[in-house]
């Protein structure tokens, strides 16, 4: 677990509307423009494990171990498949959510914190995870502004902290935020303040990327 | 040796008290051909003609992922950690749906495998065992878990008498261990009873021979459950329980 591989994994966290995903995004294309190897990949995007969870939410049929479960299959999937082995091949890696977001969620489901951790024991820990920090507030916001229809599990209303999904999507993110908080430390995150306009916060994960991580040597060699 | 009080292996089921689970959970282990689902129609038909509720569950039956794992096991697709967190979530969403319930209404819960062969299927292939215990700290303690032992060369003959065809799987054939099928399927075999042998001191299995008979088998089975359900207090079973096969006697 500990040696040396050729790529980088770079992830990014946060809560929902912190714009994480828009950032890694920019991150994304910006690398790509340099000619450099870049693999993308996202939380609960596995297509043979998607299937059953989508079955399982809509049906209602997941418990908070079965959803903690799941997603970790999901992750292995896309880890073992196309992750490890960029990596070795000497990619960077990109993570739109990594096992972070499961220690967080799971965690405020009720699962016991350790057995999650050891359940993503297999994996690396990323060489940089980037923390897009966002007062509850504004996180809120942006999502209830874009797109008032919550899901179910999205809204945390398998906890029954309340029976209006927006009400439970705010106490849900609170939970969330709360466990993020803790993890700052724990696992070295890199935290972007979310308030900032998206320029300035990309200009500080580009400043962040290029400093940590040698850009040049990520690129593809030309052939001449 | 076993816990008198019910529980979980680990770190169990969140919001779940073991200790309101009366019912009973007895496990019956082997590989394919080893006379398992016969031994369980036995056993069931003999509980419930004593009026005693039973549940069944087995693996990759789960409402949640059956037919996902069932499309995996075709493509030979998924890594390994995968297939086991796969196999994972199979055995929790029966373990919460149907084992945890039926247990809380006071069934016997009769389980075609249970985690054992998952671990053993896993740590053949090369898994960590620490990883596979924290991972089954979800599982409950089972009040009895059989293991029928049948000679691998026996459970080849027996599979064919019934498909005449050695299952890929239960042959090890993504282990490399051989190119022939049949050899393969020795050796895998082999491999598998070493294993639930390691497993041994840590999960007290009742190993049964399984070569004989179906009905010397089952007496054994009866035996050890009359005598853990007598144990409990309530269970009388017919003095002299006449036939060994209920199911004829109810046709």
């Amino acid at each position: 677990m500990d040696t040396e591989l050729p790529g980088r994994l770079i992830a990014v966290e946060g809560l929902d509307g912190s714009g994480k995903s828009t950032q890694i995004h920019l991150l994304r294309h910006w690398l790509e423009q340099q000619g450099i190897r870049v693999f993308f990949s996202e939380w609960n995007s596995s297509v043979l494990v998607k299937s059953a969870t989508r079955k399982g939410k809509k049906r209602n049929l997941l418990t908070p171990t079965t959803f903690s479960l799941i997603h970790a299959t999901d992750f292995a999937d896309r880890y073992e498949r196309q992750m490890l082995p960029l990596l070795r091949a000497g990619y960077l890696v990109l993570a739109d959510r990594y096992m972070f977001t499961a220690f967080a969620r799971d965690a405020v489901r009720g699962v016991q914190p350790n057995w999650v951790r050891s359940l993503y024991s297999f994996a690396r820990e990323p060489d940089m995870t980037l923390y897009f920090r966002a007062p509850l507030q504004v996180a809120l916001d942006r999502i209830l502004f874009g797109r008032p229809q919550l899901k179910y599990h999205e809204a945390g209303m398998d906890l029954g902290l309340a029976d209006d999904p927006v009400e439970s999507f705010r106490i849900f993110q609170g939970l969330i935020m709360a466990k993020y908080e803790q993890m700052i430390d724990e696992y070295g995150f890199d935290v972007v303040d979310a308030t900032q306009g998206a320029e300035q916060q990309q200009a500080q994960v580009r400043d962040l990327v290029s400093s940590r991580v040698d850009l040049p040597s990520y690129r593809w060699r030309r052939s001449r | 040796m076993r816990p008198q009080e019910r529980c979980f292996y680990g770190d169990g089921i969140v919001r779940t008290d073991p200790a309101t689970l009366t019912g009973k959970l007895v496990v019956v282990e082997g590989a394919d051909g080893s006379g398992r689902s016969t031994q369980i129609r036995l056993l069931r038909d003999w509980l419930e003609g004593e009026g005693i509720p039973t549940a069944d569950v087995g693996l990759a039956r789960s409402m949640l992922v059956s037919a996902e794992l069932e499309q995996a096991k075709l493509g030979n697709v998924l890594g390994r950690t995968t297939m086991s967190l796969f196999y994972a979530t199979d055995f929790a969403d029966q373990l919460e749906n149907i084992i945890i319930p039926a247990m809380a209404a006071g069934f016997v819960v009769l389980a075609d495998r249970y985690i054992y062969t998952l671990m053993v299927r896993d740590l053949v292939r090369g898994a960590d065992p620490a990883w596979l215990q924290c991972l089954y700290g979800i599982a409950l303690v089972p009040d009895l878990v059989f293991h029928l032992r049948v000679a691998p060369r026996k459970l080849a003959q027996r599979t064919f008498r019934k498909s005449s065809e050695l299952d890929f799987w239960e042959s090890g054939m993504d282990l490399g261990l051989s190119r022939d099928r049949f050899d393969s399927f020795i050796r895998y075999q082999t491999l598998v009873q070493r294993s639930f042998a390691t497993m041994q001191d840590r999960y007290h299995f009742i190993e049964v021979n399984g070569n004989r008979s179906p009905t010397l088998v089952n007496r054994q089975l009866r035996e050890e459950i009359a005598a853990m359900l007598r144990a409990d207090g309530g269970f009388e079973p017919v003095p002299n329980a006449a036939s060994y096969r209920p199911s004829a006697r109810l046709l």
